[in-house]
């Protein structure tokens, strides 16, 4: 089952949702106004950002690199703020 | 009338018809006047007579959370409350009937604090009335027991699914040993068969229940319960009570009527007080008074269209309230009739009547002198006093 509701009237009863893990379907991404911008050159792969990330919307890659999922990143700014480096820089959405 | 005479205050009487209604869970806190309900259950489940779960809770709020839980789970369940312990469960009451559990609870109507009074005031009633939960009044001992098997009935139909409060007069019918008929077992068990859960708890078949749901959805979700409860509930409440007669021989409807159809002046009241407007009443037609008596066996949803039938003929109605409402245009019954006879073709002359609270009694004297009042009102045609209070010392 897949949930594409158009009106009020298909809703289930009792406000369920009908189906396991539908939170991935949820792109709070669409919330961010700052945008995390990663310098891969700066970066010491020490993933401070992706411990500190809340969502978790940083993605550890095989080789320690990170890369940030703007589908789930709300724009916190904490992975920004822990890097020692200054490798996240955060920019205005649309700029 | 069938079934076996017996006599039973309306605290065991629901107790009992709950017992016969075979609930599986039992989760509650005592509070007086229900406390009575829930020693007896307890009892029953300690004797072997009744095969449910009893889950004694620290308070009501719990009391209803754990009944959310059970029902939403598949069980049929049964909870009772009163007054401040309704205010305690406030919260879980939007959710239990949002959620579209099947729970029946008993309220044995008490005023709120402050001051400290264990009586009879509908305070508690009225603030569920928003919550989205069926309610029934009943007006005597007998009621009680009837409307509690009737709205197992009811709420558990899947084309309701919404929680049902029983409203009974604290003391005045929680504390009265009445005579009354009961069913017996089998008979019951037919009508009632167990619960046919919809759309249960399964681990096999994972689903969110009461997931954050904000601007996107949430007004829609409203929408669809409001729907259903408006239009869905009375035609299955009438269907129950048709049911209920055959087996019975007692008949209820959403509104009760006496005399309305040739009288000029009308008394609306809720409870156990119906009763006694009613004995007033009937001396005062034999004596040539056109007055009639409307009284709610349900109160939510609010039978609107049978109101606006019932008082046709009216041309003065005195709306008579044991509750306030602080502020409001009238209390809480009032401000239901007028909003539903506002866009009446014929709407009677109203006027609000505050009585008995926190168990003040509701005497025949009170009650001939709303008919005076309101026969003045029928001779100057306009209403000078909106709400008047009756029994006070003034
Ligand atoms: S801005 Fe916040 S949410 Fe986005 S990647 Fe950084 S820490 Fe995670
Ligand atoms: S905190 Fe900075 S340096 Fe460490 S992994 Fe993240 S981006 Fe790289």
């Amino acid at each position: 089952m897949s949930i594409e509701w158009k009106s009020w009237k298909e809703l289930p009863i009792g406000k369920i949702i009908p189906e396991p893990a539908t939170t991935l379907k949820f792109k709070t991404g669409s919330w961010r106004a700052l945008r995390p911008v990663l310098n891969e050159d700066k970066c010491i792969r020490c993933l401070l950002c992706w411990i500190h990330c809340p969502e978790p919307a940083i993605i550890r890659l095989e080789d320690d690199l990170v890369k940030i999922d703007y589908d789930y990143c709300k724009g916190c700014g904490i992975c920004a703020n822990v890097c020692p480096v200054h490798a996240i820089e955060m920019k205005m959405e649309g700029e | 009338m069938k079934g076996k005479r017996v006599g039973l205050n309306g605290d065991t009487a629901v107790a009992f018809a709950a017992k016969q209604a075979n609930v599986d869970v039992v989760s509650a806190y005592p509070i007086t006047p229900q406390t009575i309900i829930v020693e007896t259950l307890a009892k029953y489940i300690n004797n072997g007579e009744l095969d449910a779960a009893f889950i004694p809770v620290e308070s009501e709020h719990s009391a209803l959370s754990a009944a959310v839980g059970a029902s939403l789970a598949g069980a049929r369940v049964f909870t009772a409350t009163a007054s401040q312990g309704l205010a305690l469960m406030y919260e879980i009451l939007w959710i239990a009937a949002g959620m579209r559990t099947t729970i029946v609870m008993a309220l044995g109507n008490r005023a709120f604090s402050p001051n400290i009074n264990i009586h009879c005031s509908h305070d508690d009633a009225y603030a569920a009335r928003d919550t989205g939960w069926i309610q029934f009044f009943a007006e005597n001992v007998q009621e009680a027991y009837d409307l509690t098997l009737q709205a197992f009935k009811v709420s558990e139909d899947h084309r309701v699914l919404f929680p049902s409060i029983i409203n009974l007069d604290g003391f005045i019918l929680t504390h009265s040993l009445e005579g009354l008929y009961v069913l017996d077992d089998k008979t019951v068990e037919e009508f009632l068969p167990p619960k046919k859960p919809y759309n249960p708890i399964d681990p096999e078949a994972p689903k969110t229940y009461g997931p954050l749901d904000l601007y996107d959805w949430y007004m829609e979700h409203k929408k669809l319960q409001d729907y259903h409860f408006n239009n869905n509930v009375p035609p299955v409440i009438k269907e129950v009570f048709e049911e209920y007669a055959e087996i019975s021989g007692r008949r209820y409807t959403p509104v009760k009527t006496m005399g309305v159809e040739d009288a000029d002046i009308g008394i609306m009241i809720l409870g156990s007080s119906a009763g006694s407007v009613r004995h007033v009443v009937r001396q005062l037609r034999e004596k040539g008074k056109k007055v009639g008596v409307i009284s709610l066996t349900q109160y939510r949803p609010f039978p609107k269209k049978e109101l606006v039938e019932a008082v046709k003929n009216l041309q003065v109605l005195a709306v008579m309230d044991r509750s306030i409402s602080f502020g409001s245009p009238g209390a809480q019954l009032y401000m239901d009739v007028a909003s539903t006879l506002y866009n009446a073709k014929h709407r009677p002359l109203l006027f609000n009547v505050i009585y008995g609270l926190g168990g003040r009694d509701l005497t025949p004297v009170h009650i001939e002198g709303v008919v005076e009042k309101a026969e003045e009102v029928l001779k100057k045609g306009e209403v000078e006093e909106e709400q008047i209070w009756v029994g006070l010392k003034e």
